[in-house]
């Protein structure tokens, strides 16, 4: 268990439903939902998910804390916003969704390997260092993510979109080496961090 | 009694005189009707054709009219003459709406016209102008058994409009079930938070009110007479008081499902309360935390709801009682308002909110009251409180919960009394001297709540799962004992709220009854009717069919057995007159002569004529004014059949139906309401006794040596006017099918 995880118990022990109030974002409507399952009849992808919206907010309310996290369900939601529109109850699903996988992800329990979160974590690493996103390393790394011949791979067949757009200027092969960033990279780490800080006082993960 | 003179008066208007030969029928009113006086008139219920036939009445000496025009059910403002009788001739909706247009039914058309001509003048002749229940009484008091919040608020409402009111309670104070609770579910803006049950202002109020009588720790040891002049024995410590009142209402209430009937939910044991149990909990926490009866503060509570309800086994209660949904997200909010840590969680398998308890629902939501869709299949002790092991319905497992203190959310039983079904087989049996009989028809007797005299039984009739009977789709407040009126969870399972607008529209019945009464008018259905039944006792076999057939219970019986009719609590329905075997029971203005006549007054086509006659015997409550509308809505239906609007099916005497395949009709359709436990019949049993009788009409139908489909019994509601046009053509293809009668020409 991440040291995260193992102090999130300790501080919640059984009332997962608190925690997710406290700790996800928009948790607190959670304990709305009526079970009417118009969200899991919504959701255009919800039946080839683990669980549905509806399931995962009785998940939480009957403390299913492991299950609920390590649920691949939320990593899987593609925010059509189909169930926010029509939850009897308004609840900002969608929102839940994202941050349960945010909290999941947070407490590094989330399930390895998820397709989603791999790509989220690339794309963030990649625009987290220079303040912009850097469209060729992005799309390396995305081909290379599943090992170096997946890669070599996945760049030949995709040779020929990768020149097409050189010559339409689209793509600068230049940018492999260092690229642009925006123009003061040190305040916009700092910013980022001061908002992490903030999330983490507002979400209880320092005390 | 003035000599009779009859005068038939024929309206041209609405296009009759285009589509009907009008000089034929007056003809036929002449001739064949022998009406004394024969008026046409192009526009009969305008000012002047009304002024014309107020003049006849005047100045000619009339006293039995028939108007040939529209259906009975129109123009009744402009055809309102009170001092005749009157018949209606139906051209209007019953023949031109509804047959075919085209010169080639201009043949079957005027013989339809010319009949109802026919059977309108015989019909009149044999009607007498009501003149009004000479026994009505006057007394306008009302008596309340029961002073809970339905009885209480009957009380208030009739006092507060100039009534007398007399409450008998059988505890000490008033107050009933609602007296007990810690609050209410709330019933105002914003429905969020529980609210005062205002029960102690209102017994106060009504314990104040100059027009209320109160009688406590008392109960009703007998009740006889009827509206306008019951007379009631009230049974207090002090002994027996008699109270004359002339209306009742019946707010006795409901007991808790017995939670000893409940073991495998735990009911019995420690630590396992019902939703009263916990009320009383409340009322001494007083606001504070609810400690459980050893003393012990609950930290953690599961509502199991529908304990022994809705359920499908047959072992309790069936019903929904309606209230608990609501009772259990008030009673966690208890819990919840003294202390938010407590742990509340509500086990449902539907939440049932109806009124605006989804706002209190929400609001429980926001005190993080749990709702979880599961069925409890067992409550065990476990440590120092309780395991509940139900089936969560959402994640589809078997799983458990533990907590300090259950609650189980058990239904309403109604106080309805002795189950009349139970009792009439043990007084036949007692009267045919059993002892064993005597004794259980003593025991059952003390549980009566009314104690009435009536040959029918000392209390209200039970519809299903023993709450008092009542007309549930379209007259809720009307039972089966005239004059008396159930209101609140006796009548139905209930929360306080329905409780208090039933309890109103009780009131306002009961008024209705007493004032209808004080004049001799029927009350419901036919609120107003001055007619009302008499037997001619001479030819009585002392059969005791009327007495207990009557839907009502209005014919007691004397010491000779012959059948004593109570007018006031009549409701003019006829059923008696459909089961008297000897036909000894008429109204002024509806008897077997009545309808027979116009049976017998149809012109009868011969054997070869290939028109066959197919008689309509149609309740007026539903079938006629179905009847009606295919006409208002242009469903044509064949010209071959002749209908006659009845009081009720119940009132359909068999003699008319054997009248008339004797005298050639080729079939007879009956129309009638939907009977059975989701009845619809305005008089409750008549449909399903006619039915019953005519289960028994193949026998008559195999010595006349004709074919069971010529007489059918159809169920038709008030809005089936496509459909009572189908049923009619149908029938006449059918009847082309098996062919004429043979009877014809016989007489
Ligand atoms: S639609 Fe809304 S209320 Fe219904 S189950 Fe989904 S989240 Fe709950
Ligand atoms: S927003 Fe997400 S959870 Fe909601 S319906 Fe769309 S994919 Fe499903
Ligand atoms: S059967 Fe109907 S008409 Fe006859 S006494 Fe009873 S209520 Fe009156
Ligand atoms: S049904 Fe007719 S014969 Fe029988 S008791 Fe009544 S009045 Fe007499």
């Amino acid at each position: 268990m991440t040291v995260q995880n193992q102090q999130a118990v300790a501080r919640y022990r059984n009332d997962f439903l608190r925690e997710v109030e406290e700790r996800v974002e928009d948790g607190e409507w959670v304990k709305m939902c009526m079970q009417c399952g118009v969200c899991a009849g919504s959701c255009p992808l919800g039946n080839a998910w683990q669980h549905t919206p509806q399931k995962l907010f009785m998940m939480i309310r009957a403390g299913k804390r492991e299950e609920v996290l390590t649920s691949d369900a939320m990593w899987m939601c593609t925010s059509c916003y189909n169930c926010i529109v029509r939850c009897p109850r308004k609840l900002p699903i969608t929102h839940i969704m994202h941050g349960l996988a945010n909290y999941a992800h947070r407490l590094n329990i989330a399930p390895k390997g998820q397709p989603t979160r791999e790509v989220a974590k690339l794309f963030w690493n990649n625009l987290a260092k220079t303040g912009r996103v850097n469209e060729l390393k992005f799309s390396l790394a995305m081909y290379f993510k599943d090992g170096f011949v997946q890669g070599i791979k996945n760049a030949m067949a995709m040779q020929s979109v990768g020149l097409g757009l050189v010559k339409a200027k689209r793509l600068n092969p230049m940018e492999l080496f260092g690229g642009h960033k925006c123009k003061d990279t040190g305040s916009f780490n700092k910013m980022i961090a001061k908002a992490r800080e903030i999330e983490d006082r507002k979400k209880g993960f320092t005390s | 009694m003035a000599e009779m003179k009859t005068a038939a008066y024929i309206c041209s208007g609405c296009e009759l005189g285009d589509k009907l030969d009008v000089a034929q029928l007056t003809k036929i009113a002449q001739k064949e009707g022998k009406m004394a006086l024969v008026r046409e008139h192009a526009f009969l219920c305008n000012e002047e054709g009304v002024q014309m036939i107020r003049d006849d009445i005047e100045k000619e000496a009339v006293t039995h009219i028939c108007i040939a025009a529209c259906s009975r059910r129109a123009k009744t403002e402009a055809f309102n003459f009170p001092t005749v009788a009157m018949s209606r001739a139906n051209l209007r909706e019953g023949v031109i709406w509804v047959i075919a247009e085209g010169e080639q039914h201009d043949e079957v058309r005027q013989e339809m016209a010319n009949d109802y001509v026919r059977m309108g003048c015989a019909e009149i002749k044999k009607m007498i102008l009501p003149q009004g229940n000479p026994n009505h009484a006057h007394n306008k008091r009302l008596l309340v058994v029961g002073g809970g919040m339905s009885g209480m608020t009957s009380a208030l409402e009739a006092a507060e409009a100039g009534y007398d009111i007399v409450i008998v309670e059988k505890e000490a104070q008033l107050g009933g079930w609602a007296a007990k609770l810690w609050k209410r579910v709330p019933f105002k803006q914003p429905f969020a938070e529980p609210q005062d049950t205002g029960l102690t202002e209102l017994a106060a109020k009504v314990s104040a009110h100059p027009r209320i009588t109160v009688h406590l720790s008392s109960t009703v040891a007998e009740t006889s007479g009827a509206p306008g002049r019951f007379s009631v024995q009230v049974k207090g410590a002090a002994g027996i008081t008699t109270e004359e009142v002339g209306g009742i209402v019946q707010a006795t209430g409901f007991t808790t499902y017995d939670l000893n009937k409940l073991p495998e939910l735990g009911g019995g044991k420690a630590n396992v309360v019902d939703q009263a149990g916990l009320e009383a909990l409340a009322r001494s926490a007083n606001g504070a935390t609810i400690k459980r009866a050893d003393g012990k503060e609950v930290k953690s509570v599961v509502f199991v709801q529908c304990a022994g309800q809705r359920d499908e086994t047959g072992t309790h209660l069936a019903y929904c009682s309606g209230h608990c949904c609501a009772t259990s997200v008030k009673q966690a909010m208890y819990f919840k308002d003294a202390n938010p840590q407590v742990d509340t969680v509500v086990m449902f398998t539907d939440l049932r909110l109806p009124g605006m308890g989804e706002d209190f629902y929400r609001s429980a939501q926001q005190k993080g009251v749990i709702f979880t869709k599961g069925k409890a299949s067992a409550v065990e002790a476990s440590g120092d409180g309780c395991e509940v092991k139900f089936r969560d319905l959402i994640l589809d497992e078997d799983t458990s919960l533990n907590a300090d203190l259950v609650v189980l959310a058990t239904g309403q039983v109604p106080n309805a009394g002795v189950n009349l079904e139970a009792w009439n087989p043990i007084v036949t049996a007692a009267e045919g001297g059993s002892d064993e009989a005597k004794q259980q028809k003593i025991e059952m007797q003390k549980t009566s709540v009314l104690n009435l005299n009536y040959r029918q039984g000392p209390d209200m009739p039970q519809l299903k799962q023993g709450f008092a009977d009542s007309h549930f789709i379209c007259f809720p407040y009307e039972t089966r004992r005239t004059g008396i009126y159930a209101a609140g969870p006796v009548r139905r399972p209930m929360d306080m709220l329905q409780a208090t607008e039933d309890a109103t529209g009780a009131a306002l019945k009961a008024i209705q009854a007493v004032e209808n009464a004080s004049i001799g008018r029927a009350a419901h259905p036919r609120s107003g009717d001055l007619s009302f039944p008499t037997a001619r006792l001479e030819g009585c076999t002392q059969c005791k069919r009327c007495t207990v057939e009557c839907p009502f219970g209005a014919i007691d019986e004397d010491e000779r057995r012959f059948p004593v009719f109570n007018e006031s609590r009549c409701r003019r329905c006829g059923t008696c007159m459909g089961a008297c075997p000897v036909r000894v029971i008429s109204f002024e203005n509806y008897s077997v002569d009545t309808v027979g006549m116009q049976i017998k007054a149809v012109d009868m086509p011969d054997e070869f004529s290939e028109r066959p006659r197919i008689l309509i015997l149609a309740c007026e409550n539903d079938a006629y004014p179905a009847l009606d509308m295919a006409g208002l809505q242009h469903h044509l239906y064949s010209a071959f059949v002749r209908a006659i609007p009845v009081r009720c099916l119940g009132s359909v005497n068999t003699i008319w139906i054997t009248d008339a395949l004797n005298s050639g009709y080729d079939g007879v359709m009956l129309m009638g309401c939907k009977h059975g436990d989701n009845y619809q019949c305005h008089f409750v049993k008549g449909s399903e006794l006619a039915n019953y009788r005519m289960s028994k009409i193949d026998d008559t139908l195999k010595q006349l040596g004709l074919e069971k489909e010529r007489v059918i019994t159809h169920e038709v509601a008030i809005t089936d006017n496509a459909r009572v046009a189908k049923l009619i053509n149908e029938y006449v293809e059918k009847i082309n099918e098996i062919g004429m009668s043979p009877m014809k020409g016989f007489n």
